[in-house]
């Protein structure tokens, strides 16, 4: 719609965004993981020169530690997304269409602040509750509902609670967003027209917020999958994260190769399960990312 | 259900109830690591012994609170720097990308704004490994050229590409870039472009309509993007594990300490952050409510 | 002093196969009011912003002072523009939106708020100069506008329907505002509206564009009394139309219409007998009991409704045994209020006030059928 002179004219402040933004994306994201990938194929030979291999890939599917972390870290993700929503559902619909306008900033601030603070500084928060020297235990045994202290971390359980925990404001946050986007007035002819409570849920507010659930729950999952210092530190010795294999790789053992070609797994394995998530719900990424 | 419509008591009652329970479980792990910094204990835990400032303000032999803990305050410091660094980095490429992808048209664009926002959902621990390794292969390269006497740790480009300050910079600053990036780009498509047509048709170049009407109009977003760069970057964990060299940031030293054994200077250090983290949502919640008043009058 | 200002010859715009501007040419001379009245999606935004400079045309020639607009971009056009939505800078104040133009082209100091306080002064709105835009009310945001723009002393000034978001009641205050203002700055306006009374009550000159062309440029008076065209002349102002056979006979000219009505014409015409004409006769034209004399129609109608609106009150009348329906002014000075509705009366139009044309099928919103 512009003649020529104008479109040589908008020539310059083209360039001046385009060059700066595609530098950082090359530099920062795609020759890096170029990098990446060439590590990942690459291994010292004895006399510690690079020598090219799939060795690195194999290792993963003929050590069952590996894979099996994999599917751990993989399995415990999805079961930290589900307990994420079924909270974040009910609280997301309190924020969004219950609590009057009035509270409304003040109760949004209050669901936000606990993020805030530093998620190492809320881990540490469970640490201290529910160790065995912890304050739960204290209060139990102060109360008499048991006479020995135990240990409620270091398992599986007490890092599912924890990363549920560090996650479920990227839950919440985008169903409200969709549930704001709901007219009351669908709810209000749904039970006019006789539905009852259960049947509103299912059939006219959870259809209404697939795309904020689906945002949610990819965050969530990404967030929980490529996450190190929960289960670092509340994660039982038996319950290695993928993560953990790549930190060891990289810094224990100073095998960058395998570290890389752990990282790319995650990597792939992970989108693959949110593509196929998209896929299925037939939602695309930069809509999702866009909520 | 909603307020409109007729709920019974119990309902309404168990409703408000397992919020009020949320709330709590939010709050209680704060609460109580804000409650026992207060501790006159060497134990981070109950029974409570009495209060005091010895974990803030004690300087030793046997107590050494935070005020005069090197290490932490060195990873308070470290953070702050770094959080700054990252905020200013971001908003300028996270501006300039808003203008390229919201205003500007091109072949490719789509591809080049999914490669552009794709860090969002890769995970922090790989993008930190990408950096660490594509800077190794950097400077190894660079070594290369300008061979490897004339690389010690005092030269350009081993200060950037070696693990440390300004390496954490680049890699949480891919990360947060997209974030910055979309609060700017949210802004800008409410911008009405004929803003824009005034302003040339009043006598402005390119320039001086970028500099006096959008950016102008964008600010609170950069303001906003920056504020979202500054959390994210002081809280950031997984990237910045691979990256930090001898001067950690403050989530990196404290993870160690809890990992091999905390004092109550822990929970110091998360009383002072906790309060600043009240005083700016206090502010927040003031600001909006000043702004409700305004627009409502 | 009677130069030309603004100079348009043969304009074209092309987006892609769609012509949005088709071979328009017309001049503006110096302290002009003119305005360009049209349809939505007419084209005439698209004339104006080439004029202004924000479209390239496809071909033709645009002179603004007698230069030649062609290289040169819109931040360097002697034309200003008042935005249909004004444009005002929400981030600045009053004072900051006036002084905007100035400062581009350099102006500093003192100097530019001295003539900034002078521009705000006489668009009335002296002292408002640290105002917040959203502090002011619609008609104060038209006059900041127009003091924006006028403060270039632009060789034009362009105003794309700026009265369009006003209320019915300041629109029509804002039209007299801008009227006096503009005989007072003497400077050239361009306006583009769809709303006929605002080109008719403003203009000097009034260009009626339909499909990317001008239809015709006269004098609102001129407009009025004789369109040149079927569509113009069902755009401005209100008329009644009848479609029919044309007959030239030995006594006179005729049209036969659907409702076997035989209307005289007056009017000499370069068409033959036995087309399809358009027969056009405005509401305030038409009487109720007309003489009966050689110069008037008259035709037997019967009363269906009775529009009460004031001074523009009306009659709809049917013809009798005919379904064709006619508007007829109806004056209020008493003299016709015995009129009910089921009545038979008289109704008819001296022959030299109906214009006609050569069927064209041209229907726009405003025709009653």
């Amino acid at each position: 719609m512009k003649n020529s002179s104008e479109k040589n004219k908008l020539k310059w402040h083209f360039w001046i965004f385009f060059i700066p933004v595609f530098l950082w994306i090359l530099l920062m994201f795609i020759l890096p993981h170029a990098d990446l990938v060439r590590l990942s194929f690459l291994t010292s030979d004895f006399v510690g020169k690079a020598v090219p291999t799939f060795q690195n890939y194999t290792n993963f599917f003929t050590e069952p530690i590996y894979w099996l972390t994999f599917v751990r870290t993989a399995v415990f993700s999805i079961v930290v997304t589900l307990i994420d929503l079924a909270i974040a559902l009910p609280v997301a619909f309190f924020i969004a269409k219950v609590i009057g306008v009035r509270y409304r900033g003040l109760i949004l601030i209050l669901t936000m602040l606990p993020f805030w603070v530093s998620g190492m500084i809320r881990v540490y928060g469970w640490i201290t509750m529910l160790r065995e020297s912890g304050v739960v235990n204290s209060f139990l045994i102060k109360t008499g509902i048991a006479d020995t202290p135990f240990q409620m971390i270091y398992n599986d359980a007490s890092m599912v609670l924890c990363l549920s925990y560090v996650t479920i404001l990227y839950m919440i946050i985008p169903i409200i967003g969709v549930m704001d986007s709901l007219d009351d007035s669908l709810i209000e002819a749904a039970y006019d027209l006789g539905a009852n409570k259960l049947l509103i849920w299912f059939k006219i507010i959870i259809p209404h917020c697939v795309p904020g659930i689906i945002s949610g729950s990819i965050v969530v999952f990404m967030y929980a999958m490529g996450s190190y210092l929960t289960p670092a530190l509340v994660g039982g010795k038996n319950s290695l994260w993928f993560t953990q294999q790549i930190y060891n790789q990289f810094i224990h053992y100073f095998n960058w190769n395998q570290g890389a070609a752990f990282g790319m797994l995650l990597l792939v394995l992970s989108s693959l399960i949110i593509i196929i998530t998209l896929k299925l719900s037939k939602q695309k990424l930069n809509e999702v990312v866009a909520k | 259900m909603i307020r409109s419509l007729p709920n019974t008591k119990v309902y309404t009652g168990c409703y408000k109830l397992a919020i009020y329970f949320y709330f709590a479980l939010m709050f209680s792990p704060l609460v109580i690591v804000a409650v026992l910094a207060f501790n006159d204990s060497v134990f981070t835990s109950l029974p409570w012994e009495g209060f005091t400032l010895d974990w803030f303000v004690a300087n030793g032999p046997d107590r050494v609170g935070f005020f005069h803990d090197s290490r932490n305050i060195n990873g308070v410091i470290t953070s702050f720097n770094t959080a700054i660094f990252v905020s200013i980095l971001t908003v300028i490429v996270g501006t300039l990308a808003a203008f390229l992808f919201e205003q500007e048209e091109f072949v490719g664009k789509k591809y080049l704004f999914f490669l552009f926002i794709a860090p969002l959902v890769v995970p922090g621990v790989i993008l930190g490994i990408s950096i660490l390794s594509f800077s190794n292969s950097l400077s190894m390269f660079i070594e290369g050229i300008v061979g490897i006497e004339n690389s010690t740790s005092s030269s350009l480009h081993m200060k950037i590409l070696s693990p440390g300050f300004w390496l954490v910079i680049l890699g949480q600053s891919t990360y947060i870039t997209p974030f910055v990036t979309l609060v700017v780009i949210a802004r800008l498509k409410r911008f009405d472009r004929t803003l824009e047509e005034a302003a040339y048709n009043l006598g402005a170049n390119r320039f001086e309509v970028i500099w006096y009407i959008t950016l102008r109009f964008l600010s609170p977003a950069m303001i906003a993007g920056g504020a979202v760069a500054f959390v994210l970057s002081f809280d950031n964990f997984n990237t910045t594990l691979f990256l930090v060299g001898s001067n950690p940031t403050m989530p990196i030293t404290l993870f160690t300490q809890v990992r091999d054994g905390s004092t109550p200077v822990v929970n110091a250090i998360s009383v002072l952050i906790i309060t600043a983290v009240c005083i700016v949502a206090a502010i927040n919640l003031f600001l909006a409510d000043r702004k409700a008043k305004k627009s409502g009058r | 002093m009677n130069h030309i200002d603004l100079s348009v010859k043969n304009i074209v715009k092309k987006f892609g196969d769609f012509t949005a501007v088709d071979n328009v040419s017309f001049e503006v001379e110096d302290g002009d009011f003119f305005s360009i009245l049209g349809p939505s999606g007419c084209g005439k935004t698209t004339l104006l912003r080439m004029i202004a400079g924000f479209y390239g045309q496809t071909s033709g020639v645009i002179e603004i002072g007698g230069q030649n607009m062609a290289a040169v971009e819109p931040n360097k056009r002697p034309v200003n523009l008042i935005f249909q939505h004004l444009a005002l800078f929400p981030m600045m104040n009053v004072k900051e939106n006036v002084a905007f133009g100035l400062k581009r082209r350099g102006e500093k100091g003192k100097v530019v708020y001295d003539k900034v306080d002078a521009m705000l002064e006489r668009v009335g709105l002296p002292g408002f100069g640290e105002r917040k835009i959203e502090e002011l009310s619609g008609g104060q945001k038209q006059r900041v506008a127009i003091a924006r723009s006028l403060i270039m002393k632009p060789t034009v000034l362009l105003l794309d329907e700026p009265l369009g978001a006003l209320d019915l009641k300041l629109r029509e205050h804002m039209k007299v505002e801008l009227k006096k203002l503009q005989a007072e700055v003497g400077t050239t306006f361009v306006y583009i509206t769809h709303d006929q009374s605002e080109a008719m009550v403003m203009s000097d000159y009034v260009a009626v564009m339909n499909e990317g062309r001008f239809e015709q440029i006269d004098t609102p008076q001129n407009l009025y009394k004789a369109p040149k065209s079927a569509f113009v002349a069902q755009f401005v102002g209100d008329n009644n139309k009848f479609t029919g056979i044309l007959r030239l006979e030995s006594n006179g000219n005729f049209i036969e219409t659907e409702d076997n009505l035989k209307l005289k014409i007056n009017q000499t015409v370069d068409m033959g007998d036995g087309e399809r004409v358009e027969m056009y006769i405005r509401p305030e034209a038409t009487i109720i009991n007309p003489p009966e004399t050689e110069t008037f129609n008259s035709i037997s109608t019967v009363v269906k409704a009775i529009l009460f609106d004031g001074a523009n009150s009306r009659l709809l009348v049917a013809i009798e045994g005919g379904r064709k329906e006619l508007l007829v002014s109806l004056p209020q000075n008493r003299q016709y209020d015995n009129i009910k509705v089921k009545d038979t009366i008289q109704v008819g139009w001296d022959l030299s006030s109906s214009v006609c044309f050569k069927e064209t099928g041209v229907k726009t919103y405003e025709e009653f059928e």
